[in-house]
């Protein structure tokens, strides 16, 4: 079984290495999982580059979220992390792709063409986080009330904070159902 | 006359958010033809409490009891996720008792859940006496919760490295008493709902998903596994000493509504395998692992010992530092895959706790269930997707 899984992992190490040399910073093994950190901006490429390999089956995407090191000296490489938890089916294998993004206007590319289910997820991460994902079809807020200001999940948001919110419900239905 | 129908040919109509189908506050704005559903957009968030940031702010230990208010009717299973993630993290290795004693009570919640499950879809469907009968069956389960955390719902039983206290004298004996006990109970189930040409007629055929929209929607659990595709957490990539149990994976075949009864209530059966063997095999030995200042010392330690005591005195007021790093771990939940990645920054705190609620991502697919079909198909939609609205507001 280790033996197996070895090979596994030394296959999606070689494809990654092969195909997204350019765009992977550094990659890390910690606890057993894989983690690379790669180029904000081409996190589309890998996705087009999941699909399409049959051979390594990853095409579900397990989970999706977000990392804030505000005041932590990992801040360097920039304050926001995209964690995308990708899981392969067949080979029974997960890794972690990580992008850094800036404090200023952190924006990177939708990948809800390629994946149904991030849909939700940005809109989690856009809401709790203030992440923006380009491309994205209908980027609303999802869990917090329309009028809440700030996005909480971030480390400079106390946590006891409470805003007074009046307008849970809007009288409008979304414009996607229009 | 005809030009008027045509103008409101299609409207729009709010379910919920207060709606006894829904289970909870979720509101579904839909896009109706007639009695046909043309769009579901599901609007949630009604009981977001910020958990994740809840849990930030405690020391590791203290942020158990937050994980059982996501999914309060799965709850150890949730307290399992977590303590399973903290002790990858710590790299702790806890004691054989300890994993099958995890596994019984871990497979006790999925029939709790699904007992629930079960009762609350077929009243939807017009069955009513069926919740009667699950929630009497739950009953039994629930008492074992009692006996072991001292709650029936939010019991915060499995902490990290161990259990909360050793499990109680009768255990064995309420066990055995629920392994009993379902059997015939499931049958009996079975007698009134398979071939039941209401509920046959309200479920087969509705609320159907094909397997590549099932895995690009990242559903999981019953509702993966209900389009055919055999992949258990359990198996794929064993937990807490799944591999010493002997079970199998049922699977559906049109991944609708009527398959994935079919499919919970096999699991029930399987679950009670499990229970078998782990009861039968259980071996002995300490509930807790030994792990100075990172795993509470026992009880009896505590009164006695005084290094027990100085190591309970320092981990209650200042926790334990945590490596530097990020872990992620996956359990099969009744509801499907329940992950959590903690992204610790080397303190005794965590610094981003993420839950990756099944429910949530199974929720999504209701817009695709519904499409197409009838209003009241939304109901039985909603009831097989088996969601719980304080797992996906968190």
């Amino acid at each position: 079984m280790e033996h197996n899984l070895n090979e596994i992992e030394e296959k999606i190490l070689d494809f990654l290495e092969d195909k997204f040399s350019g765009s992977i910073i550094s990659r890390d093994k910690f606890r057993g999982d894989w983690s690379f950190f790669i180029k904000p901006n081409d996190i589309t490429l890998f996705c087009k580059g999941f699909l399409n390999n049959y051979e390594l089956d990853i095409k579900y995407l397990s989970d999706m979220t977000s990392v804030d090191w505000f005041d932590h000296e990992e801040e360097k490489k920039g304050r926001f992390e995209v964690v995308y938890n990708f899981y392969s089916l067949k080979n029974k294998i997960r890794f972690f792709l990580k992008a850094r993004l800036p404090a200023e206007n952190p924006e990177i590319d939708s990948i809800t063409n390629y994946f149904a289910s991030a849909d939700w997820m940005e809109r989690e991460i856009f809401d709790l986080m203030g992440i923006k994902f380009k491309g994205h079809p209908d980027l609303r807020k999802i869990l917090t009330p329309d009028d809440l200001e700030g996005h909480p999940l971030r480390r400079d948001y106390p946590l006891t904070w409470e805003q007074p919110v009046f307008t849970w419900n809007k009288d409008d239905p979304p414009e996607v159902i229009k | 006359m005809t030009t008027a129908t045509q103008v409101e040919k299609e409207f729009i109509l709010n379910m919920g958010p207060q709606h006894p189908s829904t289970h909870g506050v979720l509101r579904v704005i839909l896009k109706l033809d007639g009695e046909r559903v043309v769009k579901a957009i599901p609007e949630i968030g009604y009981l977001h409490t910020g958990i994740e940031k809840t849990m930030e702010d405690k020391l590791y230990y203290k942020a158990i009891p937050c994980t059982d208010r996501m999914d309060y009717l799965a709850p150890m299973s949730n307290n399992l996720g977590f303590s399973l993630t903290v002790e990858k993290l710590m790299d702790i290795e806890v004691p054989e008792k300890v994993k099958w004693a995890r596994v019984i009570l871990a497979e006790l919640t999925r029939l709790n859940s699904h007992l629930f499950w079960l009762g609350t879809h077929a009243l939807d469907l017009g069955a009513m006496s069926m919740l009667l009968y699950a929630l009497r069956e739950r009953e039994s389960i629930v008492d074992i919760y009692e006996a072991c955390g001292g709650q029936r719902m939010m019991t915060s039983y499995i902490r990290i490295g161990g259990l909360a206290k050793d499990l109680p004298a009768d255990f064995d004996k309420k066990v055995r008493h629920v392994l009993k006990l379902l059997p015939e109970k499931i049958k009996e189930y079975e007698t009134l709902l398979n071939s039941n040409q209401i509920f046959i007629n309200r479920t087969r055929g509705v609320a159907v998903i094909s397997a590549e929209d099932a895995i690009n929607l990242s559903l999981s659990g019953p509702m993966l596994r209900g389009c055919g595709i055999r992949h258990d957490l359990r198996k794929a990539n064993p937990y807490s000493g799944y591999e010493n149990f002997d079970f199998e994976i049922p699977i559906g075949k049109n991944g609708d509504a009527y398959d994935r009864y079919l499919l919970r209530v096999e699991e029930m059966k399987q679950s009670l395998s499990i229970i078998q063997q782990g009861i039968d095999g259980m071996p002995e030995g300490p509930y807790r692992a030994h792990v100075p200042g990172v795993v509470l010392p026992p009880k009896e330690d505590v009164l006695y010992k005084m290094e027990a005591m100085i190591f309970h005195f320092k981990i209650i007021t200042e926790g334990f530092k945590s490596p530097f790093g990020a872990v992620y771990q996956a359990i099969e939940s009744p509801k499907g895959e329940i992950g959590f990645y903690i992204s610790s920054d080397g303190t005794n705190k965590p610094n981003r706790v993420r839950v990756r609620p099944p429910s949530f991502l199974n929720l999504q697919s209701l817009s695709k269930l519904v499409e197409g079909s009838l209003v009241s198909d939304v109901v039985c939609a909603i009831g097989s997707i088996d969601i719980v609205l304080g797992e996906v507001d968190r």
